[in-house]
């Protein structure tokens, strides 16, 4: 018996802000889930199950925070699944609950992401107590910017590469009503005289704190010949881990996303991503990752990916649009924000984005990832069922 | 809803867990882990490679550090890159979601571990920060105080009394004397009042623990083991949260749970209960409608050995292994989350006739 192919039919995101301090913490993901009830114009009743995923449980300080929102994401009765794998959880949660339908143990599943930053602060829930690591390091972008530079050393990039991303994904944003950052003044100047955070990412060039949540519905063939608007179809998906640290490891391409993408791409039938895949909606939580990750994943050849930044193919009216939502730069409910990057490939698919839409995107790619750049999740979504 | 048949049959291949202690502090998590890893890996002749999916389970909250599992994945040797998954959950769902996985056909193997140190705080504390931030967790009710209130319901509604209670207690205690692995091995006195009606012996140890066990699917599994312990059923519901608007003396959660599962469909001659309170026993018996005639808990249980997010992958273990030694033919395998057993997870096993 061959895989229930797996159909988004439901997207809903929460206007993604610094502080949602209207509601409290079943009240945004509700709100989320809501609306992708509405997308999908479903009702709680019509859910077999829910698989919600968040980040560290210390970012709001609350343990397994699932057991308390049973009731506001109408889970009672039924399954409830959490899942924590770092950064990339957005991406792992989704990836779970479409298993669950491919598997054809539910026909219709809600999945849900979020983060509530504003409970806590993030940068030091991310710093590590010493001795599990060195002081000093404070946040992950203090993790993260010696990696940039060794990317910039490797591949030679020009300085600004950096910049010219943040621009973009500033300006994309723009176009995106549940984007947090709506910098409406934004030069690629300014973005250039920004303070420097860590060398070398400067304020501009890094991801906002958000509170946000977003929500999918997936479902099967059935379903999806039930729902009001055009589905997206998953091509393929796929999770790969690799250790923190050990000798060896390259933090500027891990291994792990390579292989990632490649069992994506297989699923997908895919042999030439650049060529083949419409745009791409990157987890990129600091400007110089989205070249990294085009190397990564397999749309540049090693030390190339700055290139197309700077030749302007990512853009929105690029070749390889890379998110064209703005991204992680411009909002980021960590736990949330793999999600985001899974239902944006979606939204693109069913031609849906709105002002951020890539005219006839058919194939688009959500990626996420976390820990050390050690832990990926990743989709590829058509507009038309796998095998059609 | 259920859907259509599957037609992968998927079993327990293998167990591992820890000596349980009061406290391992002298084992970084990994450590204590890695023993287990190695053991259930050693019972199949499998190498970490030769997994196809690999799936945990843990908490941050008890750790005392965020992605506190990003360590134990250190001891799994992910490399080279690995197909990897972690549930904020009991290892008993990290199961559930290799069991999806492997019903997809996307793998064949799956490892799946959990692991819980309670030992460098106070559990007790820790546990209400599970409860809604809102309006209960301010007032810092602690698990034995919840578990109490359990308790005391289930005795006014006249399903028990303190007699039977302390009866659970000692059935549990003196299975767990054949237990290696259990932290309290043989009866232990009742003792005083924790919080009324329950007593210490009422309660469950704190204490420190992990486990893996090994996923198989079709004649993978009948390669890997002389005796599958095969999945008949799986599945798991969650109720509100609201102690106020459950009834605390049922448990509808594990008898939808079961019945998805198939537990009504035939008798089973074993049960491995996650049940860490005594009282938590006679819902989760009236719930499943287990008779005198079922073995229930020979392992002691969770009142025996309770290390949290290991204790209900543990019955699951439990249950398979004595499938796989012959000790039994249909086993329930049953695992909680959250106060008063809000979320409840079933599970058939069975052997192949012999």
């Amino acid at each position: 018996m061959s895989k229930e192919p797996v159909a988004v039919v439901g997207i809903g995101q929460t206007r993604h802000v610094a502080a949602r301090r209207d509601v409290s913490l079943a009240g945004l993901v509700r709100e989320a889930a809501r609306r992708a009830l509405q997308d999908a114009e479903l009702t709680w009743a019509d859910i077999d199950a829910v698989v919600i995923g968040k980040a560290p449980d210390f970012f709001e300080g609350v343990m397994m925070p699932e057991l308390y929102l049973a009731d506001a994401l109408g889970a009672v009765g039924k399954p409830m699944l959490r899942v924590h794998t770092a950064g990339s959880v957005g991406g792992s949660t989704a990836l779970v609950a479409a298993n669950l339908v491919a598997a054809r143990v539910h026909g219709t599943v809600l999945t849900l992401a979020f983060e509530k930053q504003s409970e806590s602060n993030a940068m030091w829930g991310l710093s590590l107590p010493i001795p599990f690591q060195q002081p000093l390091l404070a946040g992950a972008g203090g993790f993260f910017a010696p990696h940039i530079r060794a990317y910039m050393r490797r591949s030679g990039a020009p300085e600004t590469i950096g910049a010219l991303v943040a621009y973009k994904d500033r300006r994309n944003a723009l176009k995106n009503p549940y984007a947090h950052l709506h910098e409406h003044d934004i030069t690629l100047d300014k973005v250039m005289a920004s303070p420097m955070l860590w060398d070398p990412i400067r304020y501009s060039e890094t991801c906002p704190s958000s509170d946000g949540a977003c929500a999918m519905v997936l479902t099967g063939r059935a379903g999806a010949a039930r729902a009001p608007h055009p589905p997206a179809w998953m091509l393929g998906g796929a999770m790969r881990s690799e250790p923190t640290l050990f000798a060896g490891k390259d933090f500027v391409s891990p291994q792990a996303g390579q292989d990632c993408a490649a069992d994506v791409y297989r699923q997908a039938g895919i042999t030439d991503p650049r060529r083949e895949i419409d745009g791409a909606e990157i987890y990129v939580p600091f400007s110089w990752y989205e070249p990294m990750w085009l190397e990564n994943l397999g749309f540049a050849d090693a030390g190339e990916g700055w290139k197309l930044t700077e030749t302007g193919v990512t853009e929105l009216d690029g070749a390889l649009p890379v998110n064209m939502s703005g991204g992680v730069l411009s909002a980021n409910p960590i736990g949330a924000s793999g999600m985001i990057r899974f239902a944006e490939a979606a939204l693109q698919v069913r031609g849906q984005a709105g002002e951020h839409q890539v005219d006839g995107a058919r194939r688009v790619l959500g990626h996420a990832y976390g820990g050390g750049s050690q832990f990926f999740s990743m989709w590829l979504v058509g507009d038309r069922p796998p095998d059609s | 809803m259920t859907s259509a048949p599957r037609d992968r049959e998927i079993a327990v291949v293998a167990f591992a867990q820890t000596a349980h202690r009061r406290t391992s502090e002298e084992l970084s998590e990994v450590e204590m882990l890695m023993p287990v890893l190695h053991e259930v890996l050693d019972r199949t002749g499998l190498k970490t490679a030769d997994i196809d999916f690999t799936c945990s389970g843990s908490s941050d909250y008890l750790a005392g550090r965020a992605f506190s599992f990003t360590l134990a994945l250190d001891g799994v040797g992910a490399w080279p890159p690995i197909s990897e998954s972690h549930v904020e959950m009991d290892g008993a769902w990290a199961l559930y979601e290799a069991w999806t996985k492997l019903l997809t056909g996307d793998a064949d193997t799956a490892l799946v571990y959990s692991y819980g140190k309670s030992s460098p705080g106070s559990v007790r504390d820790v546990l209400t920060r599970q409860l809604d931030p809102y309006y209960v967790a301010p007032l810092w009710p602690d698990s034995v105080a919840l578990a109490a209130l359990q308790a005391q319901a289930l005795i006014d509604a006249g399903d028990t009394d303190e007699p039977a209670l302390a009866a659970v207690a000692s059935r549990n205690r003196e299975a767990a004397t054949t237990n290696p692995h259990a932290q309290l091995r043989g009866p232990v006195p009742q003792g005083d009042y924790l919080v009324q009606p329950l007593r210490t012996g009422d309660c469950p140890p704190i204490g420190d623990g992990a486990a893996a066990v090994i996923l198989a699917a079709g004649d993978r599994a009948r390669d890997l083991c002389d005796r599958p312990a095969w999945i008949r059923g799986i599945d798991h519901r969650i109720e509100a949260h609201g102690l106020g608007v459950r009834d605390l003396t049922d448990s509808p959660s594990t008898r939808l749970a079961a019945e998805r599962a198939g537990v009504f469909e035939r008798p089973v001659d074993t049960a491995e209960l996650h049940a860490p309170f005594t009282a938590q026993e006679v819902v989760l018996r009236k719930a499943l409608r287990l008779g005198e005639d079922v073995d229930v808990n020979p392992s002691g249980g969770a009142l025996a050995a309770n290390p949290i997010m290991a204790a209900g992958l543990i019955r699951i273990g439990e249950a398979a292994a004595r499938i796989h030694r012959g000790a039994s033919d249909r086993a329930l395998a049953h695992a909680t989350s959250g106060p008063c057993l809000q979320q409840n997870l079933v599970a058939v096993l069975e052997g192949e006739r012999r």
